[in-house]
């Protein structure tokens, strides 16, 4: 195959490395190095380097995802934790090397982009090169001999590739003593550089919606109970992640009631107790004062509310307490969110009552949703099905300092008992009432509420990425899918009054249709030959 | 009947599968050992080669080429592909039983999406052998390549048929995944004929060296010629490559309603991008001077093992959101 005319096609393969010359000063410096840059072998690195650069964040914990996970990454590798860390590993998609192998090859990418779209609006007119002089080298190549004249194959060859909506270039004709010549140069395929250019172009779109949604966006998670609310401040997240060019304006001014929260779980089948179904019944306003709406949000289905989104990331179960104090008095009384432990929602927490008189009391809390028959020893109590069918508590009382006044922040589910004594343990079902020794006060797990942990985001970028993301599969279909060729006709004619037609054929890249293509236009030909047959 | 009786019948079917796709497995082997694949792809070389001295010479109006191949060369490779024909009849009624016993599409579990891989590979596979008579060469490979997914499948996989898990209760599901699956299969088409390409190539390369000799050389005499292995992995992988960009964009749209995040590197969305990435700088290669060929016939490879190991191996040694397998 004549590599030499394919490359001519290619407009990819016309930046071979410029000869080097001695002194190219400073600007030819730059010059040479913007080349090298842009060059197609570079882009093919920069690619390398983005698919390597990307692995280690499935590798190592990441601080985005999984905080904790990184934490205790860090804890349990002491010396090679802390260089990960500088390398930043722990955050491969937010690090400073990892940004300058996508920079890079943006701008790789825009200085070998944009040329291509200057060109490509230049040529949009332009027509075909001249015939080559020797057709037989083309991959695809026909000859017969016919009876007609140059002129007449010539205008056929035309009109048919006109209406195969080729482009031409206008005929040429020769005509000398012995020999009458003509030609037809046409080509087709355009899109095929149209569709690539908008794919590449597409993704430098895309960058700049990601950049944007992660610059002006935000997301936050919080803990809702059951009959509680949210409104969308700051303070009343849990967890919030905001971007860079963050402003408060930017937080949307709803709120919303979670009314009812349900989670359904498979009841029977091979997969007894697995999620089959959270939903999750709110009444919302779009802002203080307007219109109540309610709404039910599903996994899937988010609550859309002017483009910020409420989802639903997971739920457990809240224990209502009511805890009484030594002196009668009413210390404590709510619902205390509890954190899943298994699959089952065997799940902990504790309760702080810094308020009790005479001490202060802390309890130590584990709630089975479905108690089981007999408490393991070994394990502790461990629910047998997810869904509250027979909810339990299993406490343990402490009195003493709960140590609140120390200033060191604490954690809401963990007790801090150096400077508490233990009072004993007991688990009641709903209803039931545990009548502390000494006369301390008393405890009534009311009931089992169910808590949603409920993420809201703004993503003001996102809708740029889906168009961009929709722009570049078209262009790349069209790339893929589009070939473009070139098709010759010409015809000579002989001193003894044969007319040679040869049809020939060249497409960018390997292309199994071109055959039949250029079948076509040589069976369109007046006195064509019966096209070339195999038998197998 | 009852699905339990409707999983036992895909289960059979499944066996049934790896059965006669061993036997395949054999008849290709044989194929591979007479050699055909070479002189097959000699053979239409000549016919190319004649035809346009013919046409150059400016006479004949009709050429008629008759195949110049001995009948008996073609008796293992039409055993293969008729077994491997049966073979995707049967693994197609398997996700069908399966989809009938867990009455939805059977793509829940890693077990379904790789029993679903195998009978779209051994179907396309099938399907394109009249249009592209080069696959052939492929036979050995695809059928070796489906016979290791269906072991992994039935001995790793392995799940009752159940409910799906709610966050991939979605139209977005049936999308993303077939659009992904399909993709898959054709890539891995398009790398298996690279893998090819590389035995064929050296042997090619040696021979003119007139330096031929060992294992690999004695396998690559045998494969047909490299630039024609070569245009069926550049052909396949681009058909893929947009199928893979759309699976891709699907899974993000989805992830955006279910997670509230269009993209998160989660470990099997980082894969995913990897596996693009890998792909896309195979389509580069082969517009880059210096790396046609050999190089980029080794992207092509080290992207199918890229696309594996975001199958596989995300799902057993990393933790992330989807974990649906179970494994
Ligand atoms: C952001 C990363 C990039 C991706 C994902 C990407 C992807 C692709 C893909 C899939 C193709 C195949 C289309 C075809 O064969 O027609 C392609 C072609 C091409 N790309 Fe890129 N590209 C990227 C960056 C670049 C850069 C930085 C350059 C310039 C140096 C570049 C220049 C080209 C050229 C010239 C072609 C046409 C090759 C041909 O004619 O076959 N690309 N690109």
């Amino acid at each position: 195959m004549p590599a030499d005319a394919i490359n001519a096609l290619t407009d990819a393969d016309s930046e071979v490395a410029p000869p080097r010359q001695p002194s190219l000063g400073f600007v030819g410096g730059l010059r040479w190095m913007w080349r090298q840059l842009t060059s197609m072998r570079t882009a093919l690195i920069l690619l390398f380097l983005l698919a390597l650069g990307a692995v280690p964040g499935s590798v190592f914990p990441q601080r985005g995802a999984s905080p904790l996970r990184v934490g205790e990454y860090l804890q349990d590798h002491t010396t090679v934790g802390p260089w990960l860390d500088r390398l930043g590993l722990f955050d491969v998609y937010a690090a400073s090397w990892f940004a300058a192998i996508y920079l890079l090859l943006m701008v790789s990418l825009t200085g070998c982009i944009l040329p291509r779209c200057i060109q490509y609006a230049r040529n949009i007119r332009a027509v075909p090169p001249a015939t080559p002089r020797n057709l037989s080298r083309m991959p695809e190549h026909r000859a017969f001999e016919t009876d007609a004249t140059v002129a007449e194959v010539v205008d056929s060859a035309e009109a048919t590739l006109r209406s195969a909506r080729f482009r031409l270039r206008p005929r040429t004709l020769r005509d000398s003593a012995e020999n009458v010549d003509g030609s037809v140069a046409a080509e087709k395929g355009y899109l095929h550089e149209l569709g690539n250019l908008v794919f590449h172009v597409s993704l430098l779109v895309l960058l700049v919606g990601v950049a944007w949604g992660s610059w002006f966006g935000y997301h936050g998670t919080v803990v809702i109970v059951e009959g509680e609310g949210f409104a969308n401040t700051l303070t009343q997240y849990d967890d919030f992640v905001p971007g860079r060019g963050f402003s408060t304006s930017l937080l949307a001014p709803f709120s919303f009631t979670m009314d009812e929260f349900d989670a359904k779980f498979l009841e029977d089948g091979p997969n007894r107790g697995q999620p089959d179904q959270y939903t999750a019944d709110v009444t919302y306003s779009e802002n203080p004062g307007a219109d109540l709406q309610t709404e039910r949000i599903e996994v899937n289905k988010p609550l859309n509310i002017n483009g910020s989104k409420v989802f639903l990331l997971g739920h457990g179960y809240a224990p209502v307490f009511t805890v009484r104090d030594g002196n009668g008095d009413v210390a404590f009384s709510g619902a205390v969110p509890a954190l899943p432990q298994d699959p089952t929602f065997t799940s902990t927490t504790v309760v702080k009552v810094p308020d009790a008189q005479p001490e202060q009391l802390g309890f130590n809390v584990t709630v089975a949703p479905t108690a089981p028959k007999q408490v393991d020893p070994t394990t502790g109590p461990q629910s047998t099905f997810p869904e509250a069918n027979d909810p339990r508590v299993y406490l343990g009382a402490w009195a003493g300092d709960l140590g609140l006044d120390s200033g060191v922040p604490q954690n809401v589910y963990q007790l801090d008992s150096s400077a508490m004594e233990q009072l004993g343990r007991e688990d009641l079902a709903v209803g039931e009432t545990w009548e502390l020794p000494d006369g301390r006060g008393s405890i009534t797990f009311d009931g089992l509420a169910e808590f949603a942990n409920v993420q809201v985001t703004y993503d003001p970028g996102r809708w740029l990425v889906l168009l961009a993301a929709v722009a570049a599969m078209i262009g790349i279909s069209l790339s893929l899918l589009v070939r473009r060729r070139r098709v010759w006709v010409r015809a000579t004619r002989d001193g003894q009054g044969r007319t040679l037609v040869e049809v020939a054929g060249l497409a960018q890249t390997e292309w199994a249709a071109l055959a039949q293509e250029v079948d076509a236009v040589a069976a369109a030909l007046p006195c064509a030959p019966m096209v070339v047959e195999e038998q197998k | 009947m009852s699905t339990q009786t409707w999983a036992y019948i895909s289960n059979g079917l499944v066996y049934s599968t790896i059965i006669v796709l061993a036997v395949a497995l054999v008849a290709f082997a044989a194929d591979l050992a007479v050699g055909t694949g070479r002189r097959r792809s000699d053979a239409a070389k000549q016919r190319r080669t004649s035809l346009a001295r013919q046409a150059s010479g400016g006479g004949a109006a009709v050429v008629t080429v008759v195949s110049e191949e001995a009948p008996a060369d073609q008796r293992w490779a039409r055993i293969g592909i008729s077994l491997t024909t049966l073979a995707a009849t049967l693994s197609v009624a398997a996700v069908i039983t399966r989809g009938i016993s867990a009455e939805r599409p059977p793509w829940g579990n890693m077990y379904e999406f790789t029993l679903t891989a195998v009978a779209t590979l051994l179907v396309i596979w099938v399907a394109m052998l009249p249009k592209r008579p080069e696959w052939r060469e492929l036979g050995l490979l695809v059928v070796l390549f489906n016979l290791l997914l269906l072991g992994v499948a039935v001995l790793v996989l392995y799940r009752e048929s159940a409910e799906l898990v709610p966050a991939l209760k979605s139209y977005w599901l049936w999308i993303h995944v077939s659009a992904a699956i399909i993709a898959s299969s054709v890539f891995t088409v398009g790398s298996l004929a690279s893998v090819l390409y590389l035995f064929s190539e050296r042997y090619e390369r040696r021979a003119i060296a007139g330096s031929t000799g060992g294992v690999r050389d004695a396998i690559g005499a045998r494969l047909p010629a490299s630039d024609q292995l070569d245009k069926v992995a550049y052909q396949t992988i681009a058909f893929a490559f947009p199928l893979w960009f759309f699976a891709v964009v699907a899974g993000a749209v989805w992830a955006e309603g279910a997670w509230g995040r269009y993209w998160g590197w989660d470990p099997k969305e980082t894969w995913a991008f990897v596996t693009l990435v890998i792909y896309a700088a195979y389509l580069h290669a082969r517009a880059t001077a210096g790396w046609r060929g050999r190089p980029a016939a080794i992207i092509a490879i080290v992207g199918l093992a890229a696309f594996l190991f975001g199958y596989f191996g995300v799902n057993i040694f990393f933790v992330g959101l989807h974990s649906y397998g179970g494994v």
